[in-house]
C-alpha cells in the first residue's frame, strides 16, 4: 500500500500528476492555485518529470495550449483559479466539444469585484455548462486521487471529455494533511498510456474545431450532451477499480448518518468535513439529522441523489455561491429541479454561505437547520437566504 | 461527405472531427450572393489585382492572363471592382 505522508494538499496534487506522467503543463500563476504550478515547474527543472513545461503569458494561452497538446495526443495539465479560470473561459468550452481529455484543478476562489482572493465556488459556478466532467474534492486525499482517476476516466475511448477536479482554495488548497501516496507501480497499472484514435497529424491530415452551420449545430450539441451524460458508467468503473487497488471507494454522493434521516444537509466540497461534526453533535441530541455531500457534479448523478433523497422530509442546501436576482445558489436550483417531478418530494431550503472563505462553523449548520426546520413549523416553505449577512 | 441536412446526431465523428481533408470545397459559399460581377475583357490590363484583393480566393486567370470569377465561391462582396483600376469589373444585381 502506499505511503502516509504529512503534505500541503497543493503539493500532492503535483504528486498526482507527477505520478500521472504528463506530457505538458501550461499554466499560469494565480492565487490560490499558484503552488501546484510552482512545484511542477520544480519537477520538470530537476528532471523528475519529463514534461514540456510552457510558461505561458495568460490562462486563455494555458488551455490553448493544453487543448493543441493534448490535440497531438501529448497528455496535458493545467490549473487556475478564479479570475485566471473566466479568462480561460473561451476555450474551456471549446475544449469539451473538441472532447480533448485536459485534466484542469481549480483551488476555488471568489470572483471579482470587490477583489477577493478567498475560497467559494463562484469561479466555476460561472462555467457550470462548459461541458467538463466536474468533481468536487473535500480533502487532499480526495484531490490526489481524482488527479489520477480523472486522467483514467476523461481518456477512456468510451468518454475522451476533460475532467475538472475543484478543492476549495485556502482551506484544501493550502492546509497539511495525511495523503496516503500510491506508488508509480500501482499508477501504471491503474493508468494506460495515452493513445487517442485520432490525433493532430501532418500524415494523416484532419480538421478539429471546424464550422457547423444551423443545420447541424443542434445535432451536435446533442452528441455533446449524451457524450456527458454516457460518462457515468465509466466514472464508476474508474472509482470502483481505483477503490480495488487502494481500498479508497468514492461515489457521486457520499452519504453520512443518513440512516433514519429527516433531514439532510446537503455540501459541496470542503465543508462538508465539518458538516459532518455538526451531524454528529445533532445526532448526539436525537436529531434525525444526515448528510449528502456531492462529490460529482458533471454528469449530474440524478439517479443517486433521488434515492438519497427521496426517504428526507427536508433537505438544507449549502450554496457557495449565489445566481443574483435568480433562484438563489446553483446547487439547490439544480437539486429542486431534479426533485420536481418525484411523486414525493422533500423541501428544499437553501442558505448561501462560506462567500469569500468566511467561516462556517459547526454551530452554523445547525443554526441552518434549526431555521430551516423553523420555517417549515410556520408553513412557509423556505427559500434562499444568504446566511450570516449583517442586516 | 455527406450533405449536411442528412447528418443525424450519432453520425459526427467524436468531437466533430472532420477526416477528410479539403471538404470545405463542397460548400458553396456563392449561394449568399446578392450581386455577381460582370467581367469586361476588353479593358482588363491583367494587372491582377482583383486577385490580390478577392477574400474568398474566387479569382483565377485563365490561360490569356485574364481575370476568371469562380461563381461556386464568389460572395458577391464587390471589393474586385471596387479596386479594378480600368474599371473592367461591374456589380449587377443577382435575378429575384
Amino acid at each position: 500500500m502506499g505511503k502516509r505522508v504529512g503534505m500541503e494538499v497543493s503539493i500532492a496534487a503535483s504528486e498526482a500528476v507527477r505520478l500521472a506522467n504528463v506530457d505538458v503543463i501550461a499554466a499560469y500563476p494565480i492565487t490560490p492555485q499558484t503552488h501546484i504550478v510552482e512545484h511542477l515547474s520544480e519537477f520538470v527543472n530537476n528532471g523528475e518529470l519529463d514534461a514540456e513545461f510552457v510558461p505561458v503569458e495568460s490562462e486563455h494561452s494555458a488551455m490553448s495550449v493544453c487543448s493543441g497538446s493534448q490535440a497531438v495526443g501529448a497528455r496535458s495539465f493545467t490549473c487556475t483559479s478564479s479570475q485566471g479560470l473566466i479568462l480561460m473561459s473561451e476555450i474551456v468550452y471549446c475544449t469539451a466539444a473538441m472532447r480533448l481529455p485536459v485534466i484542469m484543478v481549480l483551488a476555488n476562489r471568489s470572483l471579482s469585484n470587490p477583489i477577493s482572493i478567498w475560497n467559494d465556488h463562484t469561479d466555476v459556478m460561472s462555467i457550470r455548462d462548459c461541458g467538463w466532467i466536474q468533481y468536487f474534492a473535500e480533502n487532499g486525499q480526495d484531490v490526489f486521487d481524482h488527479v489520477l482517476i480523472s486522467y483514467r476516466v476523461g481518456e477512456d475511448r468510451d468518454v475522451m471529455l476533460p475532467v475538472i477536479v475543484n478543492m476549495d482554495g485556502f482551506s484544501v488548497s493550502h492546509v497539511i494533511e495525511p495523503v496516503e501516496l500510491v506508488d508509480q507501480e500501482t499508477v501504471d497499472k491503474f493508468l494506460p498510456p495515452y493513445k487517442p484514435d485520432i490525433v493532430l497529424d501532418p500524415a494523416h491530415p484532419v480538421t478539429m474545431g471546424a464550422i457547423v452551420l444551423p443545420s447541424c449545430y443542434t445535432e451536435a450539441k446533442k452528441a455533446q450532451d449524451e457524450a456527458v451524460k454516457a460518462s457515468m458508467p465509466t466514472i464508476l468503473k474508474g472509482w470502483q477499480e481505483f477503490g480495488d487497488l487502494t481500498g479508497r471507494y468514492y461515489h457521486p454522493i457520499e452519504e453520512y448518518r443518513t440512516e433514519g434521516a429527516e433531514v439532510l444537509l446537503v455540501t459541496m466540497g470542503g465543508i462538508g468535513e465539518t458538516a459532518m461534526w455538526a451531524v454528529d453533535q445533532m445526532r448526539e441530541k436525537g436529531r434525525p439529522v444526515g448528510l449528502l455531500k456531492m462529490r460529482l457534479w458533471r454528469p449530474f448523478p440524478f439517479e443517486e441523489f433521488r434515492k438519497a433523497a427521496s426517504k428526507a422530509r427536508m433537505l438544507v442546501v449549502v450554496d457557495r455561491a449565489i445566481s443574483y436576482g435568480g433562484p438563489g445558489g446553483p446547487v439547490a436550483s439544480e437539486l429542486r429541479s431534479a426533485l420536481y417531478n418525484e411523486p414525493k418530494r422533500p423541501l428544499v431550503a437553501n442558505f448561501i454561505a462560506g462567500l469569500a472563505s468566511r467561516d462556517v462553523a459547526p454551530f452554523d449548520f445547525i443554526e441552518m437547520v434549526d431555521r430551516a426546520e423553523g420555517a417549515c413549523k410556520k408553513g412557509m416553505e423556505p427559500e434562499y437566504e444568504i446566511y450570516g449577512v449583517r442586516e | 461527405m455527406k450533405p449536411e441536412q442528412d447528418y443525424k446526431w450519432r453520425d459526427f465523428e467524436r468531437g466533430y472531427v472532420i477526416t477528410e481533408p479539403g471538404s470545405s470545397r463542397e460548400y458553396h459559399t456563392g449561394d449568399w450572393r446578392s450581386q455577381r460581377p460582370i467581367f469586361d475583357k476588353e479593358r482588363c490590363i491583367k494587372c491582377g489585382v482583383c486577385w490580390i484583393f478577392c477574400p474568398d480566393c474566387a479569382i483565377r486567370f485563365d490561360a490569356e492572363g485574364y481575370a476568371e470569377m469562380d461563381l461556386d465561391y464568389c460572395k458577391g462582396c464587390g471589393i474586385c471592382s471596387r479596386e479594378c483600376l480600368p474599371g473592367a469589373i461591374t456589380m449587377v444585381d443577382e435575378e429575384g
